[in-house]
């Protein structure tokens, strides 16, 4: 059973990292903005031209 | 703020789409042809590389990393440039990574079939395919990290974080449960053994379900809905909430696969608690990304690419509400090794990850091939037969999981169990039946799928290089609020890559050489002792024809279990163990203490022809163990090799371990020839006998038990 030490030791290891890259992106302020990152994502399209089907239609 | 002219990259994306559709029809063909042999066993053949043991693999691996993989690849591809606003970092890089994975899966599919396997679920292929996988990973990684490190849009959409995510946490699993000694160019030990690699093998296993079949899918999800339905996701905030919550989570839910085993109690229940809380971020996604369609259901119902995606989260949903119910002992009581399991992977499998595969393929075709789709009306039937297919595969299989676990737990009034394992297998055939043709629509379904893609293509025209345009990131960024540590990240980004990449390798060296050069392996059971070099090479004939997929080694403190196979299974026998063999699933009875219960004219047999033994079972024949030797000129590496895993065998004993070999064998010979079975002592059956007569007899045996073993 001692192995579950090499597993948490991986675990821990993966999860600080992350913790940090939490941490990277709270501070960073990749969180300030959370209207626009999923509007502009649909605007992606290269064409500089805006097609029809492009403009999001609002079904009241 | 100059604005740059680029160019997307879809000649890979394309590549990998069709990987995608051929290994799918592959994996899925493979599928289906053990789904058959289940009810009919001449349908192995009688061939060892088209019998259930090794073609099952093959169907694992090629629907989880071949199609389900290069589904990752295509759909990574091509969402990660155009959120990054850049070019895939280098295009050397990404044929690298192309071809070298589509290698792996010819790899694998060749060795598998030969019988080359490690014999741990989902971890098969041999060590020098498991470094191979090691080095694409990496030129995956460094193609998609120089992405994100050369992108233009300074933002991180967050299906960029469960890339990433995927990325590290399969890269750890891949290593840690690859750890392997060789002993011959295609074959190798478990670095750890019973109850410990019981334990990685399945933190590997349900981590490999959360980071290679839901992460990735996740992010797909996050990038495919809102642009296939030109909604906006429902709440961003939901999903960067659930994203961390998430991925914390799932690390620790691995002991749920080992409950009422001989794993420690309190790991089986942090298996468990963390299992139920992990139903929470799992709806967040689900929730996440139906309501995104919310005001857009009107485009679901004309679109099948919706319509793929809506059944592929509700499928998601499904899934990830059923697995946390099986994660608490008193369901998995019943569930565990029944084919409740199979019904439930194939939810997500075909629900989750086929349907969203599917829904990516047709957005994906018309967009790279500037053309629409040849059919939406056969698209809209493929997705109505797949649907079917997918009720009429996981229903069967429910019913048949819960009708034969009541049935093994059933007692007679007068105390004796009420049916014999055979009768609960013949009980469920129908089920099996049915779940083969639920297969066999959703397969239906796939080539549809391909016949429409086929003629899309064939009426298009390439855009192999995507024209785009956009800002370069400024040196300076914009106003946010910590600006200190944003521009000493964004600096040093290779910086930190790198030294986080050495922090993790030396940490974990560190950490592990010491843990395995100490002798942790002390037997808690004194009269176990370990295999004769005999029975090794038994043992490892059981691994190579993948009994281990319909055999159990596992007995668990059950009333009905111990009635029907014997004293329940002590963490202490399976200590010399390499790889250990539990199994996860009893299409035939459980093996843990067969040793001993039969003679061995009834195991030679019984394995020339299960139905002479007993009629009705559904076992495959294995002739050739008959005319095979045993590879004799291995034995030594073998016995060097568990030497080196602390396997307590004498100094020097590989140099006379097959002078032992032949006693033994002899003795079976012996021993067969009284009951009129001639037989030559040096063939894989003598081997295999030995083993099997071994398994389980050790924690009743006398101290002077295998007297070869001074």
């Amino acid at each position: 059973m001692s192995v579950i030490i090499v597993l948490l030791i991986a675990s821990v290891t993966v999860a600080s990292l992350f913790l940090a890259g939490f941490l990277w992106s709270v501070k960073s302020g990749q969180y300030d903005d959370e209207v626009s990152p999923p509007l502009r994502m649909l605007f992606d399209d290269n064409k500089p031209a805006v097609h029809k089907e492009n403009i999001p239609t609002e079904k009241v | 703020m100059q604005v740059e002219k680029f160019y997307y990259d879809n000649k890979s994306v394309r590549m990998f789409g069709y990987a995608t559709v051929l290994w799918g029809v592959v994996g899925m063909l493979a599928g289906l042809l053990i789904a058959v042999q289940i009810y009919l066993p001449a349908a192995n053949f009688n061939l060892p590389f088209t019998t259930f043991g090794r073609v099952r693999p093959v169907h694992t691996n090629a629907v989880i990393f071949a199609f389900v993989g290069n589904g990752i690849f295509m759909g990574v591809y091509y969402s990660l440039q155009r959120l990054c606003k850049a070019r895939m970092f280098s295009d050397v890089l990404s044929k690298i990574h192309f071809w070298g994975w589509q290698l792996i899966i010819v790899l694998a599919a060749v060795t598998l079939l030969s019988g080359y396997t490690s014999g741990k679920e989902y971890a098969e292929l041999e060590w020098p395919i498991d470094i191979l996988i090691t080095l694409i990973w990496v030129v995956f990684g460094i193609n998609m990290f120089g992405t994100i490190i050369t992108r233009r849009e300074s933002h991180l959409y967050v299906a960029i974080w469960f890339f990433i995510a995927t990325w590290v946490t399969v890269a750890m699993l891949h290593i840690v449960n690859s750890f392997e000694v060789p002993f011959s160019w295609m074959k190798s030990y478990s670095f750890y053994a019973g109850v410990q690699d019981a334990l990685v093998q399945w933190w590997y296993g349900h981590n490999a379900v959360a980071f290679f079949l839901t992460t990735p899918y996740l992010g797909l999800m996050y990038y495919f809905i809102p642009k296939a339905s030109n909604r906006p996701v429902y709440s961003y905030r939901l999903s960067i909430v659930h994203f961390w919550a998430l991925i914390f989570i799932y690390i620790w839910a691995g002991p749920h696969h080992l409950l009422y085993t001989a794993l420690p109690d309190w790991a089986q229940s942090l298996g468990t608690v963390f299992s139920i809380m992990l139903i929470a971020p799992s709806w967040g996604g689900m929730l996440n990304g139906l309501f995104t369609l919310r005001g857009a259901w009107d485009k679901v119902r004309e679109e099948p690419v919706l319509k793929f995606m809506v059944v592929a989260v509700t499928c998601y949903g499904m899934a990830t509400f059923e697995g946390p119910l099986l994660s608490l002992k008193t369901v998995n009581a019943i569930s565990h090794f029944t084919d409740w399991t199979i019904g439930h992977v194939h939810i997500g499998a075909l629900g989750w990850n086929g349907f969203l595969t599917f829904g990516m393929l047709y957005y994906l075709t018309p967009k790279l091939f500037n053309t629409p789709l040849y059919s939406k009306k056969l698209a809209t039937n493929h997705f109505w037969i797949g649907t079917i297919g997918i009720v009429l595969y996981a229903i069967p299989l429910y019913w048949a999981g819960f009708t034969q676990a009541e049935m093994w737990k059933q007692f007679t009034e007068e105390g004796q169990l009420k049916y014999t394992f055979l009768e609960t297998v013949t009980h469920i055939i129908p089920m099996y039946i049915t779940r083969s043709i639920g297969g066999l629509l959703y397969l239906t379904g796939v080539f549809i799928m391909v016949y429409n893609l086929g003629k899309t293509i064939a009426a298009g025209s390439f855009i192999g290089d995507e024209e785009a345009e956009a800002p370069a990131l400024p040196k300076v960024p914009e106003t946010h609020g910590k600006q200190y540590w944003h521009r000493w990240i964004e600096a040093r980004p290779i910086q930190m890559l790198i030294v986080s990449l050495v922090a993790v390798a030396i940490g974990g060296i560190i950490e592990m050489v010491p843990t395995f050069l100490i002798k942790s392996n002390i037997p808690t059971i004194s009269s176990v002792k370990p295999y004769t070099p005999l029975e090794l090479q038994g043992r490892d004939v059981y691994i190579r024809e993948g009994c281990y997929l319909c055999h159990s080694q596992m007995i668990r403190p059950f009333r009905d279990e111990v009635a029907r196979y014997g004293e329940y299974s002590k963490a202490g026998e399976f200590v010399y163990d390499h790889p250990f063999q539990w199994g996860s699933k009893r299409t035939g009875p459980d093996l843990a203490r067969i040793g001993g219960k039969y003679p061995n004219a009834w195991h030679y047999n019984h394995m020339w022809d299960p139905r002479s033994i007993s009629p009705g079972s559904i076992m495959p024949q294995y002739t050739w163990l008959f005319d095979n030797k045993i590879d004799t000129a291995l034995t030594g590496a073998k016995i060097r090799a568990m030497i080196t895993l602390g396997v307590p065998y004498p100094k020097d004993y590989d140099k006379i371990a097959n002078d032992d070999l032949v006693t033994q064998a002899k003795s079976i010979q012996e021993n067969l020839k009284k009951d009129k079975i001639e037989t030559p002592g040096n063939v894989e059956i003598v081997a295999l006998i030995a083993y099997l007569q071994r398994v389980g007899t050790d924690i009743k045996a006398a101290p002077k038990q295998v007297a070869s073993l001074k």
